[in-house]
């Protein structure tokens, strides 16, 4: 049996394992409660599936991995998403690169998740269990890969299959049926970076762990445990809100850190897909809070967290099932499977829908009245507000989701995204945002029950005095002033800029009050303050960062193509020429000082024009000695090992002050993805300097040159070239030569020419000339292009009644990149706070944690 | 009225405005014609034009125009619309990346006078699983 059938055998074991172990725990839960005997008879076969099922899926993983990491191409996933250059590290990537893997993963956090609920809560084990198993099973039929014959139904998409099975019309099976491929397709180069490592795991998890308030409160309604639910349920989706917040974030600050579209959060239908249940997900722990301190909300609470599941499978139908088209950068292939993805999402909606319907009249509420001056009241305002704030942005997002409902009705309805999705969204997150900050800082000094108008006021006073001064020292030092037209900054965007910083700063001053006051008698306490000050600082951070982003890459040289649209002229991208300095708006003076790479064993950058390139794209040699300060790492001819696919574009940056850094924009170019840049980020601790090349320039080899053009050179003539003097200083004859191999009888001769370029800057060039007398007095040349000038020079003849050379030279427009550059203000202020929210998240996990385990160990 | 009653009062309000506003700023895929008719209507609106690149009988990519000596935030190409109406497209941008290779291209913008002005680019790609490679390594 080959690996890819053990791996199959282990999918479709997986599969049923889960569904017998769901019915198992069923029957354990819902068996004649006096028959004890049966009842821990279907426990004990229960928890044999469930460890048969976990197993099994250890075992796909091993399988896959073991396909990956041997390089079979001859099957279809490790052909398609490995590559024998893939280094070890982003062989893990190529798991979740297809849609099967990232299932895979997605799977295999459950086994975790659900291992941990049988360890820790043997009281709800079952219940919950059963729900977990269920899921399971839905999940492992999403990679089974059957085919049903006669009804052509397909059910999963395994990942175990063969390239000859996915792609059997390849013409190169008539020749050689047992064709297997000599290299993969490779790693999307996206995914080639140490974010993507950890940001999909972290997200899976994420994903996964919204399953556990979920399958609580499922169990709850379904054994009739409608409050005890909650108090095992809170700490698992606090670590839920966690775990998700943090795999969102990680996944902006990778798109950040590699993608070129300048921002970390473009409203990407797949980012909003995840950042909406995240929004519920925190509504429907505030409401849990609720419940948990004077018992209202315990119907919303139940809403609420089933929502946040559900609105993660219908992300995930949305991301998987292809209907998003086009407009996203993480839109999967389509395998097929959108069938399969409703009938998964729409199964536990009504399942939910069907549990609160039969049981909602039992569920216990209270009839109080929220009072105006109780906390509850507070919280639950806010909870709405966060709902309406997720409501805006799946609203927009499902856009393609009512043309494909209109599809079916058989009506036409072609509505496209809002243009600008920026505004579209930003204009209604804004005032949600607002009245979070603010509800987070007042909400702070209320008591859970009343209180009266005049504590209050007591309690309010030196806060809100406080954060009024703040934010009015901010706004006169003109913090909040832009310098744009005025239509591009209307009066009711600057009305709640003003408005956001206010609240924001008042719910950092309310909360580290609380904090300094609750420190002192209880540390654990101080989950919910810190991650308060956690969101207003990334509150804060986001208003500057994104509403105050500056392009500084003006271009200056003032001409412009078009005079089409007078109103309109768009000068965000600036040229620059190769070792030619140029202004960048009124700060900075740029060089662009030629393409580098990464070479093995060496620190930092190499030149590109101190290497040779091989007939072996990985392997290049040295042209001349590669130093870094006084150490030298290579000698001249020695053989390096490169990565092609990245070049770097090394761009000096110098400020007014004389003061100089440099950066180094990437661009990866892959066969299979065509050409992507990458920015390179300068951080100074008030802001950030973000470049990336807006436009790929032109290959040296794709460049078109002008006809060669010869001219005969004795030692120390002069010669025009692409409008430079050259020299010709010397010619002499040598031994060997860089990457070839010369016999003793064979002629080399190098010449040296000397080029004066621009600003005083003089270059060498050292074309070769051999006469191979080994076979026959072959002739071979070794031209040389001196990249920052644009020309290319060949040693062409000797001629040596003249005493003179022959050259040819040829010019090219010099080499250049188009650069833009961003810089975006404040944006360290967002990071701090994502990790101060992320650290009150964990005491606040700590804390209920301890309370459920001192209960649950009470009862036993 | 109970205080609950006015708050849900302006959830819905909320809601509606949401929706309101969600509708009126999508926008639709439509051809140039429908883009022309609209430009005259409303000059501000802008839409979705789904088109492929003009190609000659050798696959080369014809009437594109980027010259990044002069203006490096000018792009000009030909685009066919699924009716087969062919228009000059300006946008005042780098070239995008790969921008011959794109199978289908939607420009979202909107006509200024003669020209359509696109603001912004989507392409789509040979896919990703296409056997390029493969073939050409045997």
């Amino acid at each position: 049996m080959q690996i890819g059938d053990w791996g199959h055998l282990f999918v479709i074991i997986s599969f049923f394992s889960s569904l017998v172990a769901a019915f198992s725990y069923y029957k354990n839960v819902s068996c004649d409660s006096e028959d004890l005997g049966s009842k821990k008879s279907w426990k004990r076969f229960a928890r044999i599936w469930f460890g048969i099922h976990a197993l099994s899926v250890l075992g796909i993983i091993a399988a896959l991995f073991f396909i990956i990491y041997n390089h079979r191409y001859e099957y279809h996933y490790a052909w398609s998403h490995s590559s024998n250059h893939l280094p070890v590290q982003y062989m893990i990537s190529c798991f979740w690169e297809g849609q099967e893997g990232s299932f895979l993963l997605w799977i295999f956090w459950h086994v975790v998740l659900g291992g941990v609920i049988l360890f820790t809560n043997k009281e709800w084990e079952s219940s919950v269990m059963a729900v977990f198993c269920a899921v399971q099973a839905f999940l492992a039929s999403m990679i089974i890969g059957v085919v049903f014959p006669f009804i052509d139904l397909k059910l999963g998409s395994s990942p175990f299959m063969l390239l000859k099975e996915t792609m059997p019309d390849l013409p190169v099976y008539n020749i050689n049926p047992n064709f297997i491929p000599e290299d993969g397709n490779g790693l999307n180069p996206l995914l080639q970076n140490y974010w993507m490592v950890i940001h999909p795991p972290t997200l899976f998890l994420g994903f996964a762990t919204t399953l556990v308030p979920f399958a609580f409160v499922i169990a709850g309604l379904w054994q009739r445990k409608y409050k005890e639910w909650i108090r095992p349920a809170l700490p698992w989706a606090l670590f839920s809100a966690m775990i998700l917040g943090t795999g969102i974030l990680m996944g902006g600050y990778w798109a950040y850190e590699t993608l070129n579209f300048g921002g970390y959060w473009n409203w990407d239908p797949v980012e909003n897909a995840v950042y909406v249940p995240w929004l519920i997900l925190v509504a429907s722990i505030h409401t849990m809070i609720i419940y948990r301190n004077n018992s209202t909300a315990l119907k919303t609470s139940m809403i609420l967290v089933m929502a946040s599941f559900l609105l993660i499978l219908y992300s995930t139908f949305l991301t998987r099932s292809g209907i998003l088209g086009e407009s996203s950068v993480h839109s999967f292939t389509d395998l097929g499977l959108s069938g399969q993805l409703l009938v998964y999402f729409l199964s536990f909606i009504v399942l939910a829908i069907a549990l609160l319907w039969f049981r909602w009249k039992e569920i216990p509420t209270s009839e109080k009245e929220a009072s105006m001056y109780s906390r509850e009241f507070w919280i639950f305002i806010g909870v709405t507000i966060l709902s309406l704030a997720a409501f805006q942005v799946i609203a927009t997002t499902s856009i393609p989701v009512y043309n494909a409902i209109a599809k079916g009705l058989g009506l036409e309805l072609k509505l496209a995204p809002p243009v600008n999705q920026e505004l579209h969204y930003s204009n209604w997150q804004v005032w949600f945002a607002i009245g979070i900050a603010f509800l987070s800082g007042i909400g702070q000094f209320f008591w859970w029950t009343k209180m009266t108008g005049k504590q209050l006021w007591d309690k309010l006073f030196i806060p809100v005095l406080l954060s009024l001064l703040l934010a009015t020292l901010i706004i006169l030092l003109g913090g909040l002033t832009k310098d744009v037209k005025p239509e591009d900054f209307p009066i009711y965007r600057r009305v709640s800029y003003i408005l956001l910083l206010t609240t924001a700063i008042f719910s950092i001053v309310s909360n580290v009050t609380i904090f300094i006051s609750v420190v002192k008698n209880n540390i654990k306490l101080t989950g919910g303050a810190i991650a308060h000050i956690g969101v207003a600082m990334m509150l804060i951070g986001i208003l500057f960062s994104s509403g105050y982003t500056e392009t500084i890459s003006m271009n200056q040289s003032g001409l412009l193509y078009s005079k089409e649209f007078p109103d309109e002229v768009n000068t965000e991208n600036v040229l620059l020429f190769r070792m030619t300095p140029e202004k960048m708006g009124n700060k900075y003076q740029l060089t662009y000082k030629g393409p580098r790479i990464e070479a093995k064993g060496f620190p930092g950058y190499v030149n590109k024009d101190s290497i040779y390139p091989t007939n072996d794209l990985y392997k290049v040699i040295t042209r001349r000695e590669l130093k870094k300060g006084d150490k030298t790492y290579f000698k001249k001819g020695d053989t390096l090992e490169v990565n092609p696919e990245n070049t770097y574009y090394e761009v000096l940056y110098k400020n007014k002050d004389g003061k100089e850094f440099v950066l180094y924009p990437r661009l990866q170019k892959n066969p299979r993805m065509g050409s992507i840049p990458s920015p390179d980020i300068k951080r100074f601790w008030d802001r950030d300097l973000y470049s990336h090349l807006s436009a790929v320039p032109v290959n040296a080899e794709e460049r078109e040159w002008s006809e060669p053009q010869a001219q005969v050179l004795h030692l120390k003539d002069t010669a025009f070239v692409n409008d430079y003097i050259a020299v010709l200083d010397d010619v002499e004859r040598i031994e060997a030569i860089p990457g070839a191999v010369i016999k003793k009888e064979d002629i080399a001769l190098r010449a040296h020419i000397h080029i004066f370029g621009p600003n005083g800057v003089s270059y060498s060039m050292h074309p070769i000339y051999v006469i191979m007398v080994s076979e026959g007095n072959v002739i071979g040349y070794v031209p040389e292009t001196l990249e920052d000038l644009g020309i290319k020079v060949t040693f062409k003849e000797l001629n040596p009644d003249k005493e003179a050379f022959t050259f040819e030279f040829s010019s090219a427009q010099r080499d250049y990149i188009i650069l833009k550059a961003i810089e975006k203000p404040m944006i360290n202020v967002l990071w701090i706070g994502t990790v101060l929210l992320v650290l009150g998240l964990f005491i606040a996990i700590l804390r209920r944690y301890n309370e459920f385990a001192k209960m649950r160990d009470k009862a036993a | 009225m109970k205080l609950t009653h006015i708050i849900l009062l302006l959830v819905i309000a909320v809601a509606i405005g949401v929706i309101i506003s969600t509708s009126g700023d999508a926008s639709h895929y439509v051809t140039f014609d429908e883009a022309q008719e609209l430009a005259q209507d409303s000059p501000d609106e802008k839409v979705h034009v789904v088109g492929k690149l003009k190609k000659n009988s050798l696959g080369e990519v014809e009437g594109m125009n980027y010259n990044p000596s002069v203006d490096p935030n000018y792009f000009e190409f030909l685009i066919t619309d699924n009716k087969n109406r062919e228009e000059r497209v300006v946008f005042l941008s780098p070239k995008p990346q790969d921008f011959e290779k794109s199978e289908q291209i939607v420009i979202i913008g909107g006509f200024k006078g003669k020209t359509f002005k696109a603001d912004k680019i989507l392409m789509k790609c040979p896919s990703k699983y296409e056997d390029k490679k493969l073939t050409s390594a045997l």
